[in-house]
């Protein structure tokens, strides 16, 4: 591929750094599994036979294309640009992630390992990599932190339907960074024959740039669509961010075009004020965490801190390193909005379009709901509904009050 | 000559024992095991995340963390150590994250003037050496490495070049404190490790008890011992020193007689 010199999409660099951040900083038990994958990662990238079955699956599993959609309600509703919405909520297993599962098990499937393990946390990623584990025939353990079980059972239900064995962690505050750590421990014991589908754009290199490059197919879908339909790049993207897959998928494909700005929306959980929240990039400081360097939630001696956020898939007190690095250059703005707000915004989609968010989307369209009045009608606003909420109607009801 | 370098230059066999700083009495514990025959301290740094770590190092660093130690608490325990045993090597383990926190150099300055030797950080392999073993190395603080049985003979060069005080094999693909190893498989690997490298190796994971550590004294200049004394101070708290005294004992004599 041809990128001009400034390009924003041309790292992590060989050593899988995003300028100061990424790396493999991982035990050595783990190094030279990690550079097995990058290289099998590599090989399969150049065989057109590998992409050609990931794209393959992804129509006629997954359901791709997702839809492009302009939200004619909303956009009234808020009084400034118009508001379009990527659909990767109708996608096979209901979120982005399984995007990325297919990719992996397809490497994995082709390395010769027949064991698949995976963390979750508000387990969209466990139910997709079970999905994918049950569609390939190989076991799958998926760690999720206890809290999290109870948050989520209806995942975790459906996980077992899938016949994966989940496994709640109890060790730290019991959530999801607690369940990556049980997932290495799985992993370090277990090398010989098992491969780790890290769920979001983190990790030790290659796992940040090989999920993102997974998740692309977010952002040139989109990209594609939206200058078929309005023979124009939009001016502002917006997605949430956990650990940032699906921002950076919907991101990624844009960064080297200048017209088009981008938001990334962390969970201010209670607030940014206080330590309830899960905003690694506006409340947290650099540190290594999970093989990677990037801004975490900390203390002043580098003790992990824990997140909270009403979405469990936003709560970790860590991004994937390129955020970091995308935060630092410049190139993406992030902000961060309360429970509160995601969960008015969850409200408000479901009323204006019919449609009900998972409740880390929500904290994207409470920023569009910020942003979109202070533009111009004329402009156009691109936000990535990167997941259903079904999985968060009992979370929604008993914070809204009510009794199912 | 260092004092790692002085130990290893013995003609018996080192035990290497390892205990979670601020996990108890930290000092009366570090006295028990020198006292017991104990000839290298490793001295962990409490992490929130011990990813290579099993149940009894974990349990061990949440109690700590619980109990409010810091990082300047850790130094502090050093340099305490440091003027009451001003000859026994002092390795700090950790994690990458509380060594950085402040910088590198900020870290290896702190160490060298609590009198530490040695530090083994679990999550910074060679390929990232930069973020810490520079800064140490200025300071004349030996970077310690691990190798594994996933450490093939391509990679080792690279995993002993830049490492310094002894090579750290760890005896078993999984986290501290389970299943132990074949001695044939141990017997083999440090062999092939020796004839790369000039500098000791010391085994560990998974060795409890004397009967395991005098087998693998056999074979290796030194044998770490930690869960085991980790459970122990985890188990009869303020009481812990003479369990653990007993246990290092027996230990000693076993590594020290083993050739």
């Amino acid at each position: 591929m041809n990128t001009p010199l400034n390009s924003f999409r041309n790292l992590p660099d060989e050593r899988g750094h995003f300028g100061q951040f990424g790396g493999r900083y991982v035990a050595e038990t783990l190094m030279p599994l990690v550079l097995d994958l990058e290289r099998e990662y590599r090989k399969a990238q150049a065989d057109p036979a590998f992409q050609a079955e990931f794209d393959d699956l992804l129509e006629h599993y997954v359901g791709r294309p997702s839809p492009l959609y302009f939200a004619p309600r909303l956009t009234e509703e808020l009084g400034g640009a118009q508001v379009w919405f990527k659909r990767d909520e109708l996608n096979h297993t209901g979120a982005h992630k399984i995007n990325n599962c297919i990719g992996q098990i397809l490497l994995a499937i082709r390395m010769g390992k027949t064991r698949i393990i995976a963390e979750t946390g508000a387990g969209q990623h466990g139910v997709a990599t079970a999905t994918v584990c049950a569609r390939f025939g190989l076991p799958c353990v998926i760690y999720m932190g206890a809290e999290d079980v109870k948050r989520q059972s209806p995942n975790v239900f459906r996980m077992k339907l899938l016949g994966a064995e989940v496994i709640p962690v109890t060790s730290g505050g019991a959530t999801l960074k607690d369940a990556m750590n049980e997932g290495l421990r799985d992993w370090v014991a277990n090398v010989h024959d098992t491969f780790y589908i890290i769920g979001t754009a983190a990790g030790p290199h290659p796992y940040p740039e090989m999920v993102r490059n997974f998740q692309s197919v977010i952002g040139k879908e989109a990209r594609a669509q939206m200058l078929a339909r309005t023979g124009r790049l939009p001016d502002l993207l917006v997605a949430a961010i956990g650990g940032g897959s699906n921002a950076l998928g919907l991101f990624h494909p844009f960064l080297d075009d200048p017209s088009v700005k981008m938001l990334g929306v962390e969970a201010a959980g209670h607030g940014l004020d206080g330590d309830e929240h899960a905003a690694s990039l506006l409340g947290g400081s650099p540190g290594v965490l999970h093989g990677n360097r990037t801004y975490l939630l900390q203390d002043a001696d580098g003790q992990i801190t824990e997140g909270h956020s009403i979405s469990a898939g936003l709560d970790y007190p860590g991004i994937g390193p390129e955020h970091a690095w995308l935060k630092e250059s410049g190139r993406v703005d992030y902000t961060a909005v309360t429970d509160e707000e995601a969960l008015d915004a969850f409200q408000l989609l479901c009323a204006t379009e019919g449609i009900i968010p998972a409740l880390e989307p929500s904290h994207a369209i409470a920023a569009v709901k910020k942003v979109a009045p202070t533009m111009p009608k004329d402009s156009i606003i691109l936000a990535n509904l990167c997941g259903r909420g079904d999985k968060d109607i009992f979370t929604v009801a008993e914070r809204l009050g009510v009794e199912l | 000559m260092t004092r790692l370098t002085t130990t290893f230059a013995q003609p018996r066999p080192a035990l290497v024992c390892f205990i979670t700083a601020g996990d108890g009495d930290t000092a009366a514990n570090l006295d028990a095991l020198v006292e017991a025959g104990a000839d290298v301290i490793e001295l962990g740094m409490p992490f929130t995340d011990p990813m290579a770590d099993g149940p009894a190092i974990q349990s061990a660093n949440l109690r700590s963390l619980g109990a409010g130690t810091t990082t300047a608490d850790v130094l502090r325990y050093a340099t305490d150590f440091r003027a009451r045993h001003p000859n026994v090597p002092l390795v700090l383990m950790g994690y990458a994250n509380p060594m950085v926190r402040r910088g590198p150099e900020w870290f290896a300055e702190a160490a060298a003037a609590a009198g530490v030797d040695g530090v083994i950080c679990v999550d910074i392999p060679p390929e990232e050496d930069d973020a810490l073993g520079p800064a140490l190395r200025a300071k004349g603080i030996a970077p310690i490495r691990l190798a594994t049985p996933t450490t093939d003979a391509a990679r080792l060069p690279q995993v002993l070049e830049g490492s310094e005080g002894f090579l750290y094999y760890v005896s078993v693909a999984g986290i501290t404190g389970k299943q132990q190893a074949q001695i044939a498989s141990i017997e083999e690997n440090v062999a092939r490790i020796k004839q790369s490298t000039a500098i000791p190796v010391a085994v560990g994971f998974g060795v409890r008890t004397p009967e395991q550590a005098a087998e693998i004294a056999k074979v290796a200049d030194g044998v770490v011992v930690g869960s085991a004394l980790v459970e122990i101070c985890g188990q009869y708290g303020a009481e812990a020193p003479q369990h653990l005294k007993t246990l290092t004992k027996a230990l000693a004599e076993a590594v020290h007689s083993a050739r």
